[in-house]
């Protein structure tokens, strides 16, 4: 990574506003500078969604050749990750995941893909280089409270990569971590009481949620304070708002799960029973703990931090496609306001229907009917959002380049993700569909196509920015139309098995259920789906070279861009091609909303947000608070 | 470079950086003894009845601490007030005393509150076995009054009677100060129990054995628990006193009577630490976490009262914003303990 944002600074080192000089190490590993810390989180977060793609993709071999060594590879797995998570199979090849392994890579692909992955991209890279930006802050507010929260995601990141070489492997109980399950896992005298799998991942977690809270009061209070003078509320970039949701999101629904992390800390390592129920019998022998504890608390705490990191997981997204649909459709986004209020009842209902993940434990039918009403109701905002992206399509002169194609390929899926998860909405149809592909399928066209769709668009529309330099839309285009093929080829089929019945833990893809195996599915067996699937998977993640070779390639060799190549109206487009440290070169003042694109009478078809109106005395519009 | 609005407040908002962020970082506190506060409630709601101890801490102490805690608001304010004055040995006064109060605070709970409990012994009966020990639990004079049952037998752990290899404990007892004795068969069916070897008693003389010690011993391979020999607390000692119906402002403490409880009618059993229970469990937890806020708030109070008090002569209005954010830190730990206090102590 250091040499990466070493070449990023090359172009940084020669804008006359650099005033003071700094050390390498002050300057790119332990900067304060946020454009800095957002590609420092960038560049982890994608590296993390690449590695948690590898674990999914092993997993996939298995489900769909059984018992099979994975080729090619086989002998360097098992060399790296060891005999608790690959063995040789039937015919003495090495490589063959074990059930253990398996259960471990599927933990740790959800907690390496939601806390690892989009987050830090999504969330804290974007939002770190692109808010102060655009809302003509020099730089965040607490610009240290900033580098100590990269740096304690980065430890929390190490914890994690540790965990899968010590005796056992990482966590295997799935990233919800369930107790008793849990609590039980990875104990015992085989197991160092603390260098284990499932205590590293707590440690870990708690690292990483603490990194979240720092970066999350760190967005609020630079969205408030930092505003340049102008930048009333209501001129906000959609972007902006949609970070400064998501950051109350994380503030108020992670301390929760950090408390519960620290409780089945203290299960593990002190030997409490807070999720420990009475008379908890393993294997035909008593356990040793005193009992009383519940482990339905552990679900309820967990779900309500883990059900508004849904809407953490996509509400960046959905900001991210909005800046870039309003660009390249050349008109203003259509019912921004609409929009604003959406996303704010859309954080205070996703606090009020975390229990639509249990109804599985038996609450009863009153409190399953009160979870089931708001989890419909939350649907409304959520599709206020979707149309009204829709709709800003509508009668555009739409500019199709790379970053276009992904945010809108991002809206239908999306939109498939969203619409199948009303079904689940019901406990009745939930009961059916709980722990099935289906389930899968749904959450992953929310946040593959979606949230990661929404990751390359950003990356290709900010790119230029960052770097100075386009990316190269040749490899872009071929990366967005051979992702979108194979993602649906990934995921379409889950629908299908999880319908006939297909459950989405089991190790050897359904083998051995005939029951299930000998269902039909559009023709075919409906374990034969497993193929085209994983055979998608392996392409798909081949041909994210496209994506790796752009990026690294255009870093240094792409066309130059100036200060605006899309011509864009919001701040960001403002500043120097990269912004040097303190962002502006000039005294930015904001006269105008964020997509005053193609307006009747003006002589371009956008007009920057700090262009003044052309009489030359300002508007009588709500004064700028900043003094200075 | 420079952040603006790092000492003055930005004019629409009213509020500085660190003031703000601190409200933040305070709503997610609210959030985190939100979760701890919300198991205390779903386990304390959860328990079955009697498994819920009442009447464990001594309600003059934690008085005391709270007063020392809502003193010490006031006197943060005060300090804060006297910096907004510009009156510097006055801040150093209030802020002194602040500091103390935090101190005095902590002291109380690490020497008074919490060491006890780690040498205090409890063990909970098997259900099925409660009538056995009716003469110190007193389950039948509860359930007339319709008071739920006593389920834990508690006090000082004199000695462990244990059976086994004599060799490996007085190997054990020797490298942790302790005597072993041959004691003879108790209870019924003894005959049985004579066939399976002899019995030693492990202990020290005065100060008996620790629980933790004796989990240790209980865990070498070959040696088998047998019973406990427990100095019992007043209210096992003598279960149908109406004194001990309901839970005392200051619990009862050791009578001079002892018992013997078979290992095998003991469901579980230790100090009182958080294994102990769910009770002590999220005690513990909460409790402990508290401290170290106020372990935190001290420590920062004491730094601006020292080395960080300098800032005074470059920018007074830069340290009193300081001592403002710190202050209300301060407040938001008095306002957690609030909610402690009657939970863990009153109801």
């Amino acid at each position: 990574m250091a040499e990466t944002a070493h070449a990023h600074a090359d172009h940084h080192d020669d804008h006359q506003n650099d005033h003071h000089e700094l050390g390498f190490w002050q300057k790119y590993i332990f900067s304060t500078d946020h454009k800095v810390i957002g590609i420092q989180y960038g560049l982890t977060g994608l590296a993390f969604l690449m590695f948690g793609f590898v674990l999914m993709m092993v997993m996939r071999w298995q489900i769909a050749n059984p018992g099979e060594a994975v080729p090619i590879f086989g002998g360097l797995l098992q060399a790296i990750f060891g005999e608790a998570a690959f063995q040789k199979d039937a015919m003495e090849r090495m490589g063959m995941l074990t059930a253990d392994g398996y259960n471990s890579f599927g933990a740790m692909h959800g907690t390496i893909m939601v806390f690892f992955g989009i987050v830090p991209a999504a969330f804290a890279a974007f939002g770190n280089y692109v808010v102060p930006l655009q809302i003509g802050a020099p730089d965040m507010t607490f610009p240290r409270i900033n580098m100590a929260s990269y740096w304690c995601f980065f430890i929390s990141c190490v914890i994690m990569m540790i965990s899968f070489f010590v005796p056992g492997g990482a966590a295997k109980s799935g990233w919800t971590s369930y107790p008793p399950l849990s609590g039980i896992a990875d104990s015992g005298d085989l197991f160092h009481p603390f260098w284990n799998g499932q205590t590293l991942w707590l440690t870990g977690m708690v690292f990483n949620i603490t990194a979240s809270l720092l970066g999350s009061v760190n967005f609020i209070a630079t969205i408030i304070q930092l505003r340049a003078p102008g930048m009333t509320w209501m001129r906000l970039p959609f972007f902006v708002w949609s970070q400064f949701i998501t950051a109350f999101l994380l503030l108020l629904a992670f301390p929760p799960l950090e408390a519960a992390g620290i409780m089945q800390l203290m299960d593990r390592a002190f030997g409490t029973s807070f999720f420990m129920p009475t008379g908890l019998v393993v294997q035909g022998q008593l356990t040793e703990w005193a009992g009383g504890g519940s482990p339905i608390l552990w679900q309820h705490l967990f779900w309500f931090l883990a059900h508004p990191e849904v809407y953490v997981l996509i509400l960046p997204a959905i900001g991210m496609v909005a800046e870039i649909v309003a660009c390249n459709t050349r008109k203003p986004l259509y019912g921004y306001k609409a929009m604003v209020g959406a996303i704010f009842v859309l954080a205070f209902l996703s606090f009020i229907v975390w229990a639509h993940h249990m109804y599985m434990t038996g609450m009863g039918a009153k409190v399953a009917a009160f979870f089931q009403t708001t989890t419909i109701i939350i649907s409304i905002p959520s599709v206020i959002l979707l149309t009204a992206l829709m709709i800003s399509l509508w009668g555009g002169s739409i500019r199709f380049n790379t970053p276009m194609l992904f945010a809108t390929a991002f809206l239908p899926m999306f939109g498939i993700g969203g619409l199948t998860g009303l079904p689940l909405a019901f406990s009745a149809i939930d009961l059916y569909l709980h722990d099935t592909y289906y389930v899968i399928a749904h959450f992953h066209y929310v946040v593959a196509p979606g949230t990661i769709f929404a990751i390359f668009a950003g990356v290709y529309h900010w790119y230029p920015k960052i770097t100075g330099r386009m990316m190269n839309e040749m490899l872009g285009r071929l990366h967005f139309w051979t992702s979108l093929i194979l993602i649906n080829g990934v995921f379409a089929p889950m629908f299908l098995q999880g319908m006939a019945g297909v459950h989405r833990r089991w190790y050897d893809g359904g083998a051995s259920y005939p029951q299930i195996s000998n269902a039909e599915v559009l023709g075919r067996n409906s374990l034969e789906w497993n193929e085209v699937s994983s055979i998608s998977a392996f392409l798909l993640g081949i041909v994210q070279i496209f994506f790796i070779v752009n990026l690294v390639w255009s870093w240094r060799y792409g066309r130059k861009a100036d200060r605006n190549p899309w011509h864009c109206t919001t701040l960001e487009w403002d500043t120097p091609t990269p912004p040097p440290h303190g962002n502006f070169d000039k005294e930015i003042r904001v006269y105008r909303g964020p997509y005053e694109y193609s307006v009747p009478g003006a002589d371009k078809d956008y007009t920057p947000q700090s262009e003044p109106p052309p009489s030359a005395e300002p508007k009588a519009e709500p004064e700028p608070a900043l003094v200075k | 470079m420079q952040i603006p609005y790092e000492v003055q407040a930005r004019p629409d908002t009213g509020l500085y950086n660190a003031k703000l962020g601190i409200w933040l970082f305070l709503a997610s506190e609210v959030m985190l003894f939100g979760g701890l506060f919300s198991a205390y409630i779903f386990l304390r709601m959860g328990a079955e009845p009697g498994f819920w101890p009442l009447g464990l801490l001594n309600v003059p102490i934690g008085t005391f601490n709270t007063i020392v805690l809502i003193f010490s608001s006031v006197t943060v304010v005060l300090a804060w007030a006297s910096l907004k004055m510009r009156k510097f040995a006055d801040y150093k006064k209030w802020m002194g005393i602040t500091i103390v109060c935090g101190a005095l605070f902590l002291i109380v709970k690490l020497t008074l509150e919490y060491p006890a409990k780690f040498s205090h012994f409890g063990a909970y009966i098997e259900k099925d076995k409660w009538s056995k020990y009716e003469d110190y639990l007193g389950n039948k004079h509860l359930a007339e009054i319709k008071r739920p049952p006593r389920v834990e037998i508690s006090g000082h752990l004199h000695g462990v009677e244990v059976r086994g290899d004599r060799a490996v404990i007085e190997d054990f007892a020797k490298a942790n100060g302790l005597v072993v004795k041959e004691v003879s068969h108790h209870g019924e069916g003894h005959a049985e129990d004579e066939k399976k070897g002899p019995l030693y008693e492990v202990l020290h003389e005065k100060k008996g054995i620790s629980p933790a010690k004796a989990e240790k011993l209980s865990k070498i391979k070959g040696v088998e628990l047998v019973a406990f020999d427990v100095q019992l607390d007043a209210h096992n000692a003598d279960p149908t006193n109406k004194n001990y119906d309901r839970a005392n402002f200051i619990p009862p403490g050791l009578s001079e009577k002892r018992a013997i409880i078979k290992a095998e009618d003991v469901h579980s059993w230790s100090a009182f630490v958080p294994k102990h229970s769910t009770y002590f469990a999220t005690y513990f937890m909460i409790t402990g976490l508290h401290g170290l806020h106020v372990l935190g708030g001290v420590l920062v109070f004491a730094y601006f009262w020292g080395p960080g008090a300098a800032l005074y002569r470059k920018n007074p209005e830069h340290l009193a914003n300081r001592v403002e954010v710190a202050g209300l830190f301060w407040h938001f730990v008095d306002l957690v303990w609030i909610f402690v206090f009657p939970l863990f102590y009153l109801l």
